[in-house]
């Protein structure tokens, strides 16, 4: 860890020490910012852990605990939603059995997410399945997805 | 075949890609090779094909052109593509069953394309299509045969807007920071798009990303910045991905870095990454952000253009503002002014989404009226159901009913009628969508994209939102609809920053124009779109019901039971009225109410 940890740092340091960046490096390698990370950094540059976690929990994009093994993300946007993204979120929470408030499965294989729009909306409702953007979503194929994935 | 100028452009966008844009793209390069002929597969600009020359609902939308002769295809599957390389580019016989039909050329009839002119017709990973396009020509004119105050006023003749958002005049924006004696100025290209329903901007910089570019470069030579930044969210890959080589390759031709050609001007742009969050689309967050600090406006004044990026003179401008630029400085103000009405020069791009036939990206001259847009452009409502409402201006916008949408579509009128012109996102709604359902889909967003630095936007959209909540639920009280208006008005007064001051616009227009339907869910326990779970019941009609059990099959609570031939039944305790048995029944023997 140490090492990938040393080699944010270098980047870090290239990019006139902005801390989003670094929170950025972390979730690239590790997929969510360890607390682990989060203290060796603190201690390394002497910056609150405080000052981490304000911006890990203030974007969206950081996560604080490791995600599953497949991200399904549905696109809760305008046009997403007016054609009914959210049956799709709620059967993808069923099928999943995610525990309410959770977002990944006990299990550990799947985590699903919603965003604010992927900019396909002509295609909506869309749904991200581990990065591949499938239009015209419907809870019967997305089903049948997570069945192959399973 | 000798001789013969073959051309195939395949639409690449997020659009295109999601409908197997790549696959298609590989079978053409397969097919000619094995015929072996000679041809050029061009990877042709995404998004706008999607929007601008076709619809995305169409893609995969492939135009072959044969000695300038172009024929576009729609829905193109990777199997299809032999039989056009034989029939078409073989025989020179196109395969008529598969190409656009009349509505493609109605979609594209009515709009003027400006910003979106060279989209879908360039490469948008290769400099020389856009320069081979007059690209680049607006920069050499500017560095070499202008100065700062008459790009300046160029482009504020042309009456060019901010299309972020505001509708804030361009060159006076850049001629306040062109005033501003600071040495260090930055430039800004907004491309945090957060409006979620909206993808102009990320269509812009995957078709065209030069023209992006340089527009920054001449807006910074005209206020004297030497350094620039996208600020474009994570959520685009693709977008980002055209962005980062269109800058190595511009400045690999030196339209970027030092004495740009041989100006003496120097500057360079940088690409930041949002980390997710709507607010830092309004500028001061935005300036936070890159800052490396949590996204949270502050207030103005100071004005970004006065104290922005670490303390010095910034302009921020839209990627749709900055993508007008070059060919303003190459075709003259004039030429812009041309289009619009009075106070709103120039063309829009939307996004037109939701129900209408044909959903993609359009531009229209300013002033064109909603009704062409929907009923021309759009082909009208899908299932030729009724029209309700037009959704503009995304969670700081409003909702116009059917009865207003002859009115012309520029900053003033829109403003007029509650709502606003906004980046551009335009979703369409039929009669069966819930208005107070809507409402709390956009206060939903909001009120999580709060952030919480003052309270009128942080406890003031957790209570709109509550209030919304208990009135989708049947638990509405009598006076909810006062509450939600007097509310309303103190958060538009009391928040600090655009997201709170325009926060409740989806609910006062909705209330405004709708209200006998909030009436109907406060009083009634009625949803009358029947969108809202908890005031449905679904029963089955067993004098239709043929027990085909599909609904059985696809209910996903278990609550339909019966045999198979015999009517069926639904167990309200189980049910949890996700409609997926309505859809899916053959018969129509389904009843929601
Ligand atoms: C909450 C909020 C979100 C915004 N989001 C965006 C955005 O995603 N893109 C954008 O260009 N402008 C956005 N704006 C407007 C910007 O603050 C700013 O006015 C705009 O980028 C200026 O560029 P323009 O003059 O070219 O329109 C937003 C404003 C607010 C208050
Ligand atoms: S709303 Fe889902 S892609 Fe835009």
């Amino acid at each position: 860890m140490e090492e990938k940890l040393k080699k944010i740092l270098d980047e870090y340091e290239r990019e006139e020490g902005n801390l989003i960046y670094l929170l950025q490096c972390l979730e690239r390698d590790f997929g969510y910012i360890p607390e682990d990370a989060v203290n060796w950094f603190s201690k390394t540059l002497d910056v609150p852990p405080a000052k981490f976690y304000g911006l890990a929990t203030f974007y969206a994009q950081f996560h604080l605990k490791p995600r599953g093994e497949n991200i399904i993300t549905v696109c809760c946007g305008t046009a997403c939603h007016v054609k009914g993204s959210e049956r799709l979120l709620s059967s993808l929470t069923k099928e999943l059995q995610i525990p309410s408030g959770e977002d990944t499965s006990e299990d550990g294989k799947f985590t699903v997410e919603k965003v604010n729009c992927v900019g396909a909306c002509s295609i909506a409702p869309v749904v991200i399945i581990n990065k591949d953007i499938q239009g015209k979503m419907t809870a019967d194929r997305l089903m049948k997805e997570i069945k192959r994935l399973k | 075949m000798k001789g013969k100028d073959i051309q195939i452009k395949v639409c690449m966008g997020t659009g295109g890609l999601a409908a197997g844009g790549e696959t298609v793209l590989r079978a053409f390069r397969e097919s000619l090779k094995e015929k072996g002929i000679d041809a050029t597969v061009d990877r042709n600009c995404s998004i706008h094909q999607v929007g601008c020359r076709g619809f995305c609902a169409r893609d995969v939308l492939v135009d072959v052109i044969i000695d300038g002769e172009k024929t576009t295809y729609q829905y193109i599957k990777p199997e299809m593509v032999p039989q056009i390389v034989e029939e078409h580019i073989i025989k020179g016989m196109p395969v008529e069953e598969w190409t656009v039909k009349d509505d493609y050329r109605q979609f594209h009839e009515k709009q003027v394309k400006v910003v979106l002119a060279d989209c879908g017709e360039i490469d948008p990973e290769e400099i020389d299509s856009y320069i081979d396009r007059g690209g680049y020509e607006a920069l050499r004119r500017a560095l070499t045969e202008m100065t700062p105050e008459q790009i300046v006023n160029t482009i504020e003749a042309s009456g060019l807007r901010g299309r972020g958002g505001a509708g804030f005049p361009t060159g006076l924006k850049w001629e306040y920071a062109r005033k501003n004696p600071s040495e260090v100025k930055y430039i800004i290209c907004n491309a945090d798009e957060g409006d979620p329903g909206a993808f102009m901007d990320r269509s812009i910089i995957e078709g065209n990303p030069h023209s992006v570019i340089e527009g920054m470069i001449i807006g910074a030579y005209a206020i004297g910045a030497k350094k620039g930044y996208v600020y474009i969210r994570a959520e685009y890959p693709l977008a980002v991905k055209r962005l980062g080589i269109a800058l190595e390759q511009a400045r690999q031709r030196g339209f970027l870095g030092d004495d740009i050609l041989g100006s003496g001007f120097s500057f360079d742009i940088k690409i930041k990454l949002g980390a997710g969050a709507f607010v830092c689309g309004e500028e001061t967050a935005l300036i936070a952000s890159i800052e490396g600090k949590r996204g949270m406006p502050r207030a103005k004044p100071p004005f970004p253009v006065e104290k922005g990026l670490w303390g010095k003179p910034t302009v921020i401008n839209n990627v749709e503002t900055l993508a007008n630029v070059p060919y303003i400085i190459r075709n003259g103000a004039l030429w812009f002014a041309q289009y619009g009405t009075d106070k709103s020069k120039g063309t829009k791009v939307f996004a037109l989404t939701g129900k209408v036939r044909n959903t993609g990206l359009i531009e229209v001259p300013m002033g064109i009226t909603l009704r062409e847009i929907i009923y021309e452009i759009g082909g009208g409502i899908e299932g030729d159901r009724r029209l309700k409402a037009v959704q503009t201006g995304g969670p700081s916008g409003g909702c116009i009913p059917a009865h207003l949408i002859d009115i012309p579509v520029d900053y003033e009128n829109l403003t007029k009628v509650g709502s606003i012109v906004g980046s551009g996102g335009m979703v369409v709604m039929d009669e069966t969508d819930c208005m107070v359902n809507i409402a709390k889909y956009f206060l939903e967003f909001t009120q999580a994209e709060s952030c919480g630095k003052c309270v009128p936007c942080r406890i003031g959209t957790k209570r709109l939102l509550e209030i919304l909540t208990r009135i989708t639920e049947g638990r509405g009280r009598p006076g909810d609809i006062e509450l939600l208006e007097v509310l309303s008005n103190d958060i538009k007064l009391g928040s600090l920053c655009g997201l709170g001051q325009t926060a409740p616009n989806p609910v006062l227009s909705t209330i405004k124009y709708f209200r006998d339907e909030y009436e109907a869910h406060i009083h009634e326990k009625r949803c009358p779109a029947g969108v809202c779970k908890n005031l449905l019941t679904y029963t089955i009609l067993e004098e239709f019901c043929k027990g085909c059990t599909l609904c059985a099959k696809v209910c996903p609570a278990g609550a339909i039971v019966g045999e198979r031939k015999q009517p069926h039944r639904i167990v309200q305790e189980i049910c949890i009225k996700c409609g997926a048995c309505f859809e899916t029944c053959k018969f129509s023997a389904i009843k929601k109410g």
